[in-house]
């Protein structure tokens, strides 16, 4: 698939128009247990559910097609049955699964065969690119849909590369319920420059539309004794690009946060402007949609045996507006103490309205939105089931 | 040949049993697939393995293999085996 670059291509900060929309935010959120779909008031004050959709699928990602706004694509399976992916071209009003949902070639004969158990992630391509999405699985496969997600095939070399498949190891290794492909990021000035992130694996990036990757790994830490060197020994939680500056990215690592700024190819450590009882260690991070100095990540606790908790049972999001040189704790509203969940990988997001939403959901089942960029934070929802991911929607 | 269908695969057939035809075990499920699009691929998967938690009877014995031969007067039954939580 060769890449095609967008009309206006230009390697300079992109002016992101300040969101002024007579559109209302949805918020689409993910379970262990089904999905919702949560409509905001103009305000953002009230919300209205919407669900369960898939009673009973564990879904991994709900996404909008920005591009029609009426698209969308739910990542389901059972704890029976095989994946699928379902998508709605009605707003989420029916659902029609898909003719051929992401799965890996079949393996030679006397070959051990990979079969997808999970799609993970799910990204709409770039708007030059209508009908375009991609897919990353457990274990760590990349594909990709041509015609809006109806059926799906393998992406790139990566699936079969011999050094991609050493470093990706097997559904054994690496994340409890399966390593993920995941973070699946195309830079929107060139839909030939792409990036993943596999969490047994490293962040990887193309330049050539997928025709081949490299891995993006200096300047990261990995754990103590192994070789940094070693794609198979990083372990990317979450990577954003900003939008207003595709060439700015934010890591959330198993070691620590990071920021990278093209073209250098080096991740920069800025995590360690935590506080020092918080760590930098979490799962999900969001960047601002117009600041490219300002992201907010949500802390755990990752020492001793990896609790997964929010450290000390105080749940806070930590936001900076200077690109990770300081951090500012942002929990009001939030439970003061005893309260121990976190917020996965998929479950934190932002709307792209002034001043922005900040949005996540929890592991005990809540929606919460961080009002005024963070500031102050109200819960939406409560017992719903855990929550794998939460994104923001606005439909046409 | 009768195959019963659980419930969880009902939202492809709308029924707990259809009638399909076939002289292995993949070739019925072929046919099954072919009748309800997408759901050989939630029991089987691209490997052309059984899946983890489903379980294929013929005349009740566990079936585990695709190349197994069928009669058309025998019954199929697919069960979701347990997967808690």
């Amino acid at each position: 698939m060769a890449g095609k670059k967008s009309k206006t291509a230009s390697r300079k900060t992109q002016a992101v128009p300040r969101a002024k929309s007579a559109r209302n935010v949805v918020l689409l959120a993910a379970t262990r247990k089904g999905a919702w779909l949560f409509s905001g008031d103009a305000a953002r004050r009230t919300w209205r559910a919407d669900g369960p959709h898939f009673l009973g699928h564990v879904v991994s990602h709900l996404v909008l097609d920005p591009r029609d706004g009426r698209t969308l694509l739910a990542a389901a399976k059972t704890g029976h049955l095989g994946p699928t992916v379902f998508r709605s071209t009605d707003k989420g009003r029916s659902w029609k699964e898909a003719v051929r949902p992401p799965a890996f070639a079949k393996a030679a004969a006397g070959e051990p065969g990979r079969a997808v158990d999970h799609t993970f992630w799910l990204t709409p391509g770039h708007r030059d690119e209508p009908g375009v999405w991609y897919a990353g699985t457990s274990p760590q496969g990349l594909f990709r849909s041509g015609d809006g997600g109806v059926s799906w095939d393998p992406f790139s070399p990566v699936n079969d590369d011999a050094n991609y498949r050493k470093w990706m190891g097997t559904a054994q290794d690496g994340t409890p319920d399966g390593p993920k492909l995941h973070s699946i990021i195309f830079d929107p000035r060139d839909s030939a420059h792409l990036y993943f992130a596999m969490s047994g694996g490293g962040v990887h990036e193309s330049m050539d539309g997928g025709r081949s990757f490299r891995p993006i790994l200096q300047g990261l830490d990995v754990v103590e004794g192994f070789d940094r060197a070693d794609p198979s020994f990083h372990d990317p939680h979450c990577v954003r690009l900003c939008p207003s500056n595709p060439d700015r990215l934010y890591q959330q690592n198993h070691c620590g946060i990071y920021r990278m700024d093209l073209p250098a190819r080096e991740w920069v450590r800025i995590g360690k402007s935590m506080p020092k009882r918080v760590g930098d260690i979490g799962f999900p991070l969001v960047v601002h949609p117009r600041d490219d100095n300002t992201a907010w990540v949500f802390p755990m606790d990752g020492t001793t045996v990896w609790p997964r908790t929010s450290p000390e049972g105080k749940p806070a999001v930590y936001g900076t507006r200077n690109g990770g040189k300081t951090w500012r704790r942002l929990d009001a509203g939030l439970p003061a103490k005893q309260a121990w969940w976190t917020v996965k990988r998929q479950a934190m997001t932002a709307d792209a309205r002034d001043p922005v939403g900040l949005y996540f959901g929890t592991t005990s089942g809540e929606l919460w939105m961080g009002r005024d960029e963070g500031r102050r934070w109200s819960c939406i929802a409560r017992h719903l089931p855990e929550i794998y991911a939460v994104e923001t929607a606005e439909f046409a | 040949m009768k195959v019963l269908i659980p419930g969880g695969l009902r939202s492809y057939t709308e029924r707990s049993s259809v009638e399909v035809q076939g002289a292995t075990l993949g070739a019925a499920l072929a046919e099954l697939d072919r009748l309800y699009p997408g759901i050989r691929f939630r029991i089987i998967d691209e490997q052309d393995r059984i899946r983890r938690h489903i379980r294929i009877f013929v005349n009740g014995a566990q079936a585990r293999d695709l190349a197994l031969s069928l009669r058309q007067s025998d019954e199929v039954v697919i069960v979701q085996a347990l997967s808690g939580g």
